[in-house]
């Protein structure tokens, strides 16, 4: 049973769809109730056949089958796609964790719309006219769910492959200070364009906020480096200068270090240390620290050197 | 707009104000050289904080000067460059290397002060 509300609005969408078409539609959206047990169970079988979505169980399949069947019908039904668009933005959240990929996603939303048609096809193949009737009200409205459902897949992946970047961003890059007018800068994984500038950003802000003189760049955690990154290096040492900072970059790999000299990076701007360790000490005494171990040690700490 | 230098101890400061033309750059540029030697000074410190552009004309007059007041005896320091400006600068690829810089106004006259101990202790 349908409200009174509900058919009004009905009307005015078939209105708005037009009379020839639109007339068809709830002789359409009737088949489609009549027969929804049946059509999603042959939906469901046609899922598993096909082998898609194999990250989830049978049962799984076919409650989901159910409520995307039942959302596909409203949408038809009432014309408006922002239920569906909900679902579907839900169904994605749900789903991607799980590893279904977007040609599962739209592989099942078309299986769908060929199981509707084949059985609109085996319904009115006597009527050849009314089932181009049928099929010219059908076959808009169910491109359009197909189309609403692959791209709210679409655009819940993207969000989430942007809300990890960015996440991956933030947490790539900190400027630590260690002493007073001192930063270290570790560096770890690979160093694209995109992030070298980032990462030369906030070192010369770090510089400027922490009124940093010097500051040691510690590149053990990166792997391999190409020209492009290597003159990011170079820059960032500079622009640095600029600022009044000494930076002391430590722990090169032998491969990186040959790949400099291989590719010609001038290395004479660069101050360069071995390890963290060294880099830490010569930032020291550059700034005049001095470290004294203390005579009386702490039994538990001794064997350690560092001051206070 | 000229660009006012204040005499300070033993050194010269000059803090721009504002964007300068290529004229106001030169004439500073003449202004210190005249005032290092009239006032015997030992240091000279340009601030470049208000500027957000440093275009090549402008690295090159500020190395300029600091070449030509090193033949006059005297050392400069170019404080106050800001981070996005000396970005930009490196990657048009004006580094001022052979320019003494430092953070801000304080950094440079500590810097100064150290540098002039050194060369008192040498002699």
């Amino acid at each position: 049973m349908k409200s009174l509300l509900e058919r009004d609005v009905e009307r005015d969408v078939m209105r708005s769809i037009g009379v020839s078409t639109g007339e068809m539609l709830p002789d359409l959206v009737e088949h489609l109730r009549e027969h929804r047990t049946e059509l999603r169970e042959e939906w469901a079988r046609r899922i598993t056949e096909a082998k898609v979505l194999t990250a989830m169980s049978d049962a799984e399949i076919f409650a989901e089958a159910t409520s995307v069947y039942d959302n596909y019908v409203a949408a038809l039904e009432t014309g408006t796609f922002e239920a569906l668009q909900t679902y579907s933005r839900n169904l994605s959240e749900r789903i991607i964790p799980r590893g279904v990929e977007t040609h599962e996603v739209v592989g099942i939303v078309l299986l769908l719309r060929d199981v509707l048609a084949r059985s609109l096809f085996a319904k009115y193949q006597a009527d050849f006219q009314l089932l181009n009737r049928i099929l010219d009200a059908y076959e808009p409205a169910a491109n359009r769910i197909a189309n609403t459902v692959a791209v709210g897949f679409v655009q819940e992946r993207e969000r989430i492959i942007r809300q990890q970047q960015e996440a991956i961003r933030e947490l790539s890059t900190p400027v630590l200070q260690v002493r007073e007018r001192l930063l270290i800068l570790p560096i770890i994984g690979v160093i694209d364009p995109q992030r070298a500038r980032q990462l030369t950003e906030q070192l010369l802000h770090g510089i400027r906020a922490n009124r940093a003189r010097v500051v040691v760049i510690d590149i053990t955690g990166v792997a391999a480096m190409d020209s492009h990154v290597a003159n990011h290096l170079v820059q960032t040492v500079e622009a640095s200068r600029l600022l009044g900072a000494t930076v002391i970059v430590t722990g090169l790999s032998p491969e990186i270090a040959q790949t400099l000299v291989k590719i010609g990076v001038d290395l004479g701007k660069m101050n360069t240390v071995g390890d963290l360790q060294g880099g830490i000490e010569e930032a020291e005494r550059l700034l005049g620290y001095k470290v004294v171990p203390t005579p009386e040690i702490p039994s538990q700490i001794s064997g350690r050197h560092e001051d206070s | 707009m000229p660009v006012p230098i204040l005499k300070q101890s033993q050194y010269l400061i000059a803090t721009i104000q504002s964007a300068l033309t290529d004229e106001d750059l030169l004439a500073l540029q003449t202004a210190l050289v005249e005032k290092v030697g009239k006032y015997r000074s030992r240091g000279v410190i340009v601030d470049v904080t208000a500027l957000d552009v440093l275009d090549s004309f402008a690295s090159r007059t500020l190395r300029d000067i600091a070449h030509i007041i090193r033949l006059r005896g005297a050392e400069t320091v170019i404080v106050g460059v800001q981070p996005e400006v000396a970005f930009a600068m490196v990657q048009l690829g004006i580094t001022l290397e052979s320019v003494s810089t430092a953070l801000d106004l304080e950094e440079g006259l500590a810097y100064l002060d150290k540098k002039l101990q050194h060369a008192r202790a040498e002699d």
